[in-house]
């Protein structure tokens, strides 16, 4: 394991909140261009650990390395600068806004023009056109005018796939992308998900098997903090242990 | 345009609705001129309305558009107020000096507290705002030698305005002077909200998280609009001090900062009009009632608050909404969002 070619390097990461710990010393590389997939029963730390790479919550010992640069100290407005962008489980859209909007500030942000305050009309309606484009790219392109919170949940997580790719990320993390969209929309997010730019890492989080197991060309599987077990999804499906800690029965 | 069209037809074209658009920015601004020519015995009350326009308009950079809970409005009035006064009395009388003074000095206390609370939020950031606002207070009561106390500020001298308009006994080039600068604050406040600078701060209202995953500094964007405003609230103080020629403690208490509070919500907020309008309506109000009951006058304005609360969201911009759009047919809504 090679870690000058990897994109993003974690080594030794550790967390605890009191005497639980969340993280134990995890090491996982992310080469350019690939998907890796990470699992684990519910509270092995998935979420967590997504928080300690953004930078949400600081690491107690350990380092991250995106793009041959430690990370591990800096905000998360930094390492979103560095091109580590994510998605959330959890709806943080800003709800009042329109769709466009919600992904033009994100452009805004990212060309570091979000702090003009005065002769900006060709900056915004630029930031907007970009957003509309990549609006559109989603197949949500209709939807620019519509308040976020008119939209349902299923286009909601595909804006929320949208602000991330604006801005161009080096490394992608995908926290439950298609968690909670009913069936008959989940196949628009699986669309996109398969057709995501190659040269963007992914990192994604899921709890569905069939789409990790589809999406995935390397899982990681997490459990109790610690990572238990990487591999190809072949060599995943047919670990014994992992058959045993995690998917249990329900593995076919 | 064709002549021979009706009317009706006419009304509807686009280049004759975008023209009503911006045609209706007029109406404020039209009726704060013409309370000029309404006669001397309007403008004391109309440059104080003016003034807490400003101020309130302060509290909706704050509050309304960035989503800082904060009491300690007041502070900043105060120090612009003061600042004003002794720039006077100290160095020149010279009034867009001392009005700038008082505008610098504000901003720099807002940027300096803005820094140390601004990390918090919620029922935190509140009392932290409050607890400074009284700090501030509590010190200009205690150094009475600087403030005159209790007394106020006394012997302010306000040069003429530009060395040619010197500040009247009827308030006549104090109502100009206020209403010019409001102007200028208010089309500054009005591209800013508009700016990017803007939005971002309207996202970080509605989720800090969505802000900081993409890439938004958060914290010092909250420290920049909180220094922003208080600029423009230590203008209003500074303007309070010079068309009256006065400093009283009073305009340090917390209950300015309540007050602005109430005209905010009254008007609307994120509107910036609502702010024009609220505190407008607010001050002719308690004037009216003060007159007709002035014990009772409070009455008058919690029971006007409640009405609004509860079946106006939007405030009294709410019925400006809805007059507009009966102006304007039904293509249109809203006022300048």
């Amino acid at each position: 394991m090679s870690t000058v070619s990897s994109i993003l390097s974690v080594r030794q990461l550790s967390k605890s909140f009191g005497s639980l710990q969340v993280a134990r010393s995890i090491d996982l590389e992310l080469r350019p261009g690939t998907r890796l997939g990470l699992i684990g029963p519910n509270g092995a730390g998935k979420t967590t650990f997504v928080n300690l790479l953004t930078g949400m919550l600081r690491a107690d010992r350990g380092e991250i390395v995106l793009g041959g640069k430690s990370i591990t100290r800096l905000k998360p407005e930094k390492r979103v600068h560095l091109g580590l962008a994510r998605t959330h489980q959890i709806n943080t859209l800003l709800a009042e806004s329109t769709t466009r909007e919600n992904v033009a500030i994100a452009v805004a942000e990212r060309d570091r023009v979000a702090w003009r305050m005065m002769r900006y009309t060709p900056i915004w309606r630029r930031c907007c056109d970009e957003a509309a484009v990549q609006l559109a790219a989603l197949g949500i392109g209709e939807l620019g005018n519509s308040k976020v919170a008119e939209l349902p949940y299923g286009q909601q997580r595909l804006l929320e796939i949208a602000i991330a790719l604006v801005l161009k990320p080096r490394v992608l993390l995908l926290d439950e992308p298609a968690a909670g969209v009913p069936a008959a929309e989940a196949h628009a997010i699986h669309d996109v998900l398969e057709r995501l730019p190659r040269e963007i890492a992914i990192l994604m989080i899921e709890h569905d098997m069939d789409l990790v197991f589809r999406f995935a060309q390397e899982i990681a599987v997490l459990v109790q903090g610690r990572v238990l077990r990487t591999g190809t999804p072949q060599e995943i499906a047919v670990d014994p242990t992992v058959r045993a800690v995690y998917l249990g029965r329900g593995m076919r | 345009m064709n002549r021979q069209q009706p009317a009706v037809a006419r009304a509807a074209s686009p280049r004759f609705r975008v023209r009503l658009r911006w045609a209706w920015h007029l109406v404020p601004w039209g009726v704060a001129l013409a309370v000029y020519f309404l006669g001397d015995a309007y403008l004391s009350l109309g440059t104080a309305a003016l003034e807490m326009i400003l101020f309130t308009l302060s509290l909706d950079l704050a509050l309304g558009y960035a989503g800082i809970i904060t009491f300690g409005q007041a502070a900043f009035f105060g120090l612009g107020a003061y600042a004003a006064g002794l720039f006077s009395i100290y160095v020149m009388p010279d009034p867009l000096l001392g009005l700038a003074f008082g505008t610098a000095v504000a901003a720099l206390f807002g940027l300096l507290t803005g820094m140390l609370i601004l990390h918090t939020e919620g029922v935190t950031l509140m009392m932290l705002t409050l607890a400074i606002a009284s700090m501030v207070a509590a010190v200009a009561l205690q150094a009475s030698g600087l403030t005159g106390g209790d007394n106020g500020l006394q012997g302010i001298q306000i040069a003429p305005l530009f060395g040619v308009f010197p500040f009247d006994l009827w308030g006549r080039t104090g109502y100009l002077y206020a209403l010019g600068v409001l102007l200028l604050w208010f089309v500054g406040a009005w591209r800013i909200v508009r700016s990017p600078f803007g939005r971002s701060l309207d996202g970080i209202r509605q989720s800090p998280r969505r802000m900081r995953a993409i890439g938004t500094p958060v914290w010092w964007r909250l420290v920049a609009i909180y220094s922003l405003s208080a600029a423009m609230a230590g203008t209003a103080g500074a303007l309070k001090a010079q068309t009256n020629q006065f400093v009283g403690i009073d305009s340090l208490d917390l209950l300015i900062s309540g007050t602005a509070l109430v005209m905010l919500i009254l008007g609307g907020t994120r509107r910036l009009y609502g702010a024009f309008i609220g505190a407008a309506f607010y001050v002719v109000v308690q004037d009216l009632a003060a007159e007709f009951d002035p014990f009772r006058w409070m009455f008058v304005i919690g029971g006007l608050l409640i009405v609004i609360v509860l079946f106006l969201k939007g405030g009294l911009m709410d019925l400006v909404d809805w007059t507009h759009a009966r102006v304007m047919g039904s293509g249109s809504s809203g006022t300048g969002e």
